[in-house]
């Protein structure tokens, strides 16, 4: 099929065109508020005590949510693909995994109230010992570790699918124990499919707000995450977005842009090991 | 299953009982509020919409980058997964930027419902595109230049050789596209306004305390957007043959 040079370069200015109006434009103008009135004034706020401490709770949120769903999302990946459990079982399985994705954030928020909170559920049991699990950094914890929950399950099962299970059988055969196979064959195979979650993961950690929210008490110093300073910022000034808002959006902009750039190097690489 | 349980699957279920807690007909009622059906009409509508959009310019965008070749491609390429690396807030946050109030252009979409619209697409534009892109890569030209040779116009081609091949997964990506525009909640959390969207309703709810009626409107979200989703799936299945 020969396409002529106009309908290429129109389609081709379409894309762009769109892109740039939906994508480029607007992150560049998010930089560009943010140091309009210079380094220094961004740079205060982003270091204000209650940003340094809403920098460090995102990061520990991460840290708890990235590893508890790795090892998770690989186990569940296992079950999946290898496991010997009936179909239905593993459908159902399959199925419920994906909830996280199709659930609302703020769903999510509410359902750990209703189980974890004051009346709820299980609320009392930890109440009574004297642990607060919502409006505190637990709830605030498993409400991260639940919407990051499905991505190392989704990366990893489609790479273990395509390599098959040859080489471990063949390692099985040789006398390797189970737990020897699984760390000497398996995971050395799915590797960059593994790593590919692992930085989604991270980048839903790292930006999730309907959730954490919900669940959060909202203290600026303690309780607040980067994208909840953001939303508070912008409550406080009652819309008219500042240089306040811009600078933690900056600061966390800066954060997923590192992760993006993972993305990329990982994605290609999953890519290329199938 | 201990694992899921313990994070997902209880929690879920306690959103569903606290929705009947009080009986059905108390369900029913806080459902037949105006407010609450027209948060699910609004949020439908708006995700319909993000989803057919989605559709056609993901396509285009995965044609572009799979067919076409020019210098900057490859950032262009990287530049799709933004969405998913950038914390939904500042997605928000960078539309309230260009197209809110002191916007550089002068256009004053914030707080509007194409605000809305705006945001979903930002959010959810790698959906199609990621799943168009490898299908249109393994696809063989062979079939194309052989249609051309018949005498088949690119437009012919185009709708009878490729669209029929790309169909499912446009319309996964569609799917995929819909199902997290109904729960969006951060893009939308500073752009919405007084766009009554049922996410951010639910969050008005549970802020002023009454968790039943925030419950009620949860159920009744996830399910309409199951039937909705098991009817794009149905015939995506049908165009799939």
């Amino acid at each position: 099929m020969v396409i002529s040079r106009r309908t290429t370069l129109s389609l081709r200015t379409i894309a762009l065109v769109y892109l740039t109006l939906l994508l480029l434009l607007p992150v560049a103008v998010v930089f560009w508020r943010t140091f309009e009135h210079g380094f220094g004034t961004a740079w205060s706020f982003m270091t204000t005590p209650a940003a340094v401490s809403a920098l460090w709770l995102t990061i520990l949120l991460a840290l708890i949510a990235v590893p508890l769903n790795t090892i998770f999302g690989v186990g569940a990946a296992m079950v999946l693909v290898r496991g010997k459990a009936p179909r239905a079982g593993k459908a159902i399985l399959d199925s419920l995994i994906d909830l996280p994705f199709v659930v609302s954030p703020v769903i999510i928020g509410l359902a750990l109230i209703l189980v974890y909170g004051q009346g709820g559920w299980f609320g009392d049991v930890f109440t009574n010992h004297g642990i607060r699990i919502i409006y505190a950094v637990p709830g605030m914890a498993i409400a991260t570790v639940f919407v990051s929950l499905p991505f190392v399950v989704r990366e990893v099962v489609p790479v273990l699918r395509e390599v098959g299970d040859e080489q471990e059988q063949a390692a099985a055969t040789l006398g390797a124990s189970s737990w020897q196979t699984f760390w000497r064959v398996t995971l050395p195979t799915i590797r960059w499919g593994v790593a590919y979650g692992v930085v989604l993961t991270t980048a839903r950690a790292l930006g999730e707000i309907g959730a954490v929210l919900v669940v959060s008490s909202n203290v600026a110093g303690s309780t607040l995450t980067l994208p909840l300073l953001i939303f508070q910022r912008d409550e406080q000034v009652g819309g008219q977005v500042s240089t306040s808002v811009y600078a933690a959006a900056t600061e966390l902009a800066v954060l997923s842009i590192v992760v993006l750039l993972l993305m990329t190097m990982f994605g290609s690489r999953t890519k290329e090991a199938r | 299953m201990l694992y899921m349980s313990v994070f997902v699957l209880v929690p879920l279920a306690a959103v569903v009982a606290k929705s009947v807690s009080s009986g059905l007909g108390t369900l029913w009622d806080s459902i037949d509020n105006t407010l609450a059906i027209r948060a699910i009409v609004i949020t439908m509508t708006a995700s319909l919409i993000v989803a057919a959009i989605g559709a056609i310019m993901g396509t285009l965008v995965a044609w572009v980058l799979v067919r076409d070749q020019f210098r900057g491609k490859r950032v262009i390429n990287a530049l799709i997964d933004l969405p998913f690396a950038l914390p939904t807030i500042v997605a928000g946050l960078t539309l309230i930027a260009l197209y809110g109030p002191g916007s550089p252009v002068g256009i004053h979409l914030a707080y509007t419902r194409a605000a809305v619209i705006v945001a979903l697409l930002f959010v959810t534009l790698p959906f199609v595109v990621r799943s168009v892109q490898p299908v249109l890569l393994e696809l063989d030209q062979e079939v194309e230049e052989a249609a051309a040779s018949l005498g088949a116009s690119n437009l012919t081609t185009f709708r009878r050789v490729i669209l029929p091949v790309l169909k499912p997964a446009i319309f996964s990506g569609a799917a995929l596209a819909f199902a997290r525009s109904i729960g969006e909640f951060g893009s939308l959390a500073l752009i919405a306004g007084k766009v009554q969207i049922a996410s951010i309703v639910i969050y008005a709810d549970i802020e002023s305390g009454s968790e039943q009626s925030a419950a009620a409107l949860s159920v009744v979200l996830m399910l309409v957007a199951l039937i909705v989703l098991l009817i794009l799936r149905w015939i995506g299945a049908r165009v799939g043959h």
